[in-house]
């Protein structure tokens, strides 16, 4: 992290002018404007496929605007490449990973700059400079394994260690923390705040009202590809960014749910993984009631609830469904049982990117008597459905045949929830239902699933974000490395409570 | 919201048109601009008995092809598609030959056990390849590899590099060689298996499941989409076109033959896929469009027999073609975005 200052400290560290953009279609980006001074972070907000991503890719170098300047320290840039964005000090941590799977952290790291003494490869000397890296930044993390043995939370650790490796004068991060939880996001605050107070730029993507809060120096609201304002953070409050935003007035409270706990829909019964991830698990759901799981990366809860649904194998324990035992689960005969699961990563396990939005969102259902008979597609019914169900969760743009990667991060996760609206189900796993996606579309999200529980469904939610579970949730289980650490309701279920379960094995063995 | 929606219609109609011309490309222009040169170059390019050795040609590459689109839609590969037209030839050729001797004069039952042992092993090959890719997880690639050499082993072992001789003569002069209105049998066969794909792929589950598997095999699973019944169904319905193929090719020529298709068949109808927008990272692709890809690579082989460009360079023609289309494949996909 070598640090340049050799600006004036009036003049911004990158100064657009009137950018645009268009893709098919859509007008992505309309003569934007954006200043970010050294040593600032400057957030951009703006709902699902306002045109903060597209902006980013610009600075980037992804791809060239359409028309617009665009000046960094000073200069005119032109024809910017990925390469050349990277040797200005321009260092961008997309939302989507770019990360080569099938090579190390450590690899990627230095993909494309390796350090070479006469042709070959400097692996000690790479490797002493990796390990330096992620320790100064606090991460726990294996230079020497493969990426995608990886978490997604550790991946995003990678993919910021990417970032940050080199000389760099403007950091970008594409909503960072959306998969990592409290004790990572904790560590990656701190380290903004150095960066911050080593003169580098920040431009920072989130949905996050909190951390808004806790991070930005300035806000550029973003609408439909528009600058509509940007403000002070420390002058304006989050009902009006939100109005800003939305160009509308909405109501910043997770919706008051009324629990009926029921029946128990979903009952298991000392489960363990093949894995490892989960271990001697006792966990159950009942009908008309949310039930949350919260813990740390890696503890195990989206395992518990992919097991379930039949993406990760067991080696012992029971499952019951409804009462009656579910063996083998498969995710085929799970959405039959009337189970639902919506995956937290959108790309690798929600989305054919190369097919319509209407064909993603139908994949689920197509094998109902309503929407195929003698295997034969019933396209009409398909399309209303479809289109309807888009409409009720606003998509946009609304078209649905476009392309399923033609589309903004939360309108993917749009499309992904469209596919509980289209079937008969009893049962809901969310992992993660929220990451990506915007104030306005949150709320959606969980008036969908109050309305899920109020027509007598099983829902549980498997989240890192702490508030959300807390506030969703009838009873919330804690996980800590693979086990049930609490079960919390009522008024029990507190903050602080379920941060003492995280972290209540280190204390034991401090006392200890 | 409401300004959204206004907004987006009246973009619609250039949408609409501008996907059109992405989907399709420039390969009828292409074409177009083929058969206009040829013309004007060579007289006898448009002469009858020309344009129905191209038609019957391109038909039978185009259902070859059909079959090997819709593999690689699903993200595999199937490189026996030669081999097994050449096995249904000798295969076909030997039963109609056997049974007429079994029962002379029931001509009906001859060609029915003909080509029903032809097909047949068509589909034995098809089930194995499907197997193999889907229940032993062997890339498709390397299962084909293996089932090329074997089928075309087999086909030499049982004709010892002999034509065989002996179908009923209603067989070859009343099918194969025979004219409807003008055009020959394979067309109309290559138009019905055209149709009858383009109807799968549009309008049924196997085909909306087979473009979701090649999209994201890891999200159809989620789906609930049952993987391994599609991935074999697709190399099923490969082999079996292949197997057609070599059935129309033996009634044409009158006899079954183990050069029959070969690695040259095989590349074509590669090549045909690739160049009709078959994306080989899978999900993408539309048998029509193949099958017109399949017409213009028949044709540009004709032109230069017609030119008299030396055979041997033929294929290097071939090659550079198919790079140049995946070329511009990728190209088109650059300029997108990573969000
Ligand atoms: N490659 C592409 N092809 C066509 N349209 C695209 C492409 N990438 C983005 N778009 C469109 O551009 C608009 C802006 O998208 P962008 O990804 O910048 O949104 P965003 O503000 O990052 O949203 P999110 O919060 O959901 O990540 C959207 O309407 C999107 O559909
Ligand atoms: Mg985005």
């Amino acid at each position: 992290m070598d640090v340049v200052t050799d600006l004036k400290p009036a003049e911004p560290l990158l100064a657009l002018r009137g950018i645009s953009k268009r893709f098919t279609g859509v007008r992505a980006l309309d003569r934007v404007d954006l200043d970010v001074h050294a040593g600032e972070l400057h957030v951009l907000f703006g709902e699902n496929g306002a045109g903060k991503s597209t902006l980013i890719n610009v600075v980037s170098g992804t791809f060239p605007p359409d028309e617009g300047t665009f000046q960094f320290g000073g200069e005119d840039i032109r024809h910017l490449t990925p390469q050349r964005a990277r040797a200005i000090g321009i260092s961008p941590v997309f939302q989507e990973f770019s990360l080569v799977p099938s090579l190390t952290v450590e690899e990627n790291l230095f993909l494309g700059r390796e350090i070479t003494r006469g042709g070959v490869l400097h692996a000690r000397e790479m490797r002493k400079r990796a390990t330096a890296l992620i320790d100064e930044l606090g991460f726990d993390l294996d230079p020497s394994q493969r990426v995608d043995d990886l978490s997604r939370a550790h991946q995003q650790m990678a993919e910021i260690a990417k970032a940050l490796l080199g000389r760099v004068r403007l950091l970008i991060l594409d909503e960072p923390t959306a998969s990592l939880t409290e004790r990572e996001t904790g560590r990656l605050f701190e380290l903004i705040a150095r960066l911050k107070s080593q003169n580098i730029g920040l431009i920072y993507v989130s949905h996050r009202m909190r951390e808004i809060r806790a991070l930005a120096d300035r806000v550029t609201v973003l609408r439909d590809g528009r600058h509509i304002r940007t403000l002070d953070a420390a002058t304006s409050t989050d009902s009006e960014l939100v109005e800003l935003m939305t160009g509308r007035k909405i109501d910043l409270l997770f919706p008051t749910i009324t629990h009926k706990p029921d029946k128990v829909m979903v009952d298991v019964e000392n489960l363990t993984l093949a894995d490892g991830s989960v271990g001697d698990v006792n966990f159950h759901a009942r009908a008309g009631e949310i039930t949350g799981v919260a813990g740390l990366v890696g503890c195990g809860k989206s395992e518990l609830i992919r097991a379930i649904y039949g993406i990760e194998p067991i080696v012992s324990g029971t499952v019951r469904i409804d009462g009656l035992p579910y063996e083998f689960p498969a995710p085929r005969r799970s959405l039959k049982h009337g189970i639902a699961y919506f995956p937290a990563n959108r790309i690798a396990e929600g989305l054919a990117l190369s097919r319509p939005i209407r064909e993603n969102a139908s994949m689920t259902v197509l094998d109902l008597p309503a929407f195929a008979r003698f295997g034969v597609l019933r396209q009409a019914v398909e399309r209303t459905a479809i289109q309807g169900v888009m409409e009720q969760l606003q998509l946009r743009p609304p078209n649905i045949e476009r392309t399923a990667g033609a589309l903004s991060g939360g309108n993917r996760q749009k499309v992904m929830l469209g596919r509980a609206l289209t079937r008969e189900l009893t049962v809901f796993l969310f992992d993660e239902p929220s990451v990506g996606i915007d104030v306005g579309a949150k709320l959606e999200v969980y008036e969908f699933m109050k309305r899920l529980v109020e027509a007598g469904a099983a829902v549980i939610v498997v989240s890192s974000e702490l508030p959300e579970v807390l506030a969703l949730s009838n009873r919330l289980y804690v996980m800590h490395h693979g086990q049930i650490a609490a079960e919390l309701t009522g008024a029990e279920k507190t903050e602080q409570n379920v941060l003492a379960s995280f972290f209540r094995e280190h204390l034991v063995t401090e006392v200890a | 919201m409401s300004t959204v929606v206004t907004a987006g219609m009246p973009r619609r109609s250039t949408h609409l048109g501008r996907s059109i011309v992405g989907r399709i490309g420039f390969l009828p222009a292409l074409l177009v601009a083929l058969i206009v040169g040829m013309s004007a170059i060579d007289p006898q390019f448009y002469g009858l008995i020309n344009i129905l050795n191209i038609l019957r040609n391109a038909s039978l590459l185009a259902i070859v092809a059909c079959g090997q689109a819709l593999v690689i839609v699903a993200g595999g590969f199937d490189l026996s598609v030669g081999a097994v037209v050449a096995l249904a030839s000798v295969v076909t050729a030997k039963t109609m030959a056997a049974t007429a001797a079994a029962f002379p004069g029931n001509t009906a039952l001859v060609i029915a056990s003909g080509v029903a042992a032809g097909i047949g092993c068509g589909l034995v090959v098809g089930l194995v390849n499907g197997f193999c890719v889907a229940k032993l997880k062997v890339s498709g690639f390397v299962v084909t590899l293996g089932t090329m050499s074997a089928t075309a082993g087999v086909g030499l072992m049982i004709t010892s590099g002999i034509p065989v001789y002996g179908m009923p003569d209603s067989f070859v002069k009343g099918f194969g060689r025979a004219q409807l209105f003008g055009l020959p049998t394979a067309v109309y066969a290559a138009l019905a298996v055209i149709a009858v794909m383009m109807f799968v792929q549009r309008r049924t589950l196997f085909g909306r499941y087979v473009y979701a598997i090649g999209g994201n095999v890891d999200a159809a699973v989620v789906s609930g989409v049952s993987i391994q019944r599609h991935i074999v169904g697709t190399y099923a319905v490969s082999s079996v076109l292949a197997a057609l193929t070599g059935i129309l090719l033996t009634a044409q020529v009158g006899s079954g033959q183990a050069s029959f298709g070969g690695d040259r068949m095989m590349l074509q109808s590669i090549a045909a896929a690739v160049i009709g927008g078959v994306s080989l990272r899978g999900g993408v692709g539309r048998v029509e469009i193949v099958a017109i890809s399949a017409l213009f690579l028949t044709i540009l082989g004709n032109a230069l027999n017609l030119l008299h460009v030396d055979s041997r360079l033929q294929p290097v023609f071939l090659g550079i073609i198919m790079v140049a289309a995946v070329a511009l494949d990728e190209l088109s996909r650059r300029s997108k975005a990573r969000v």
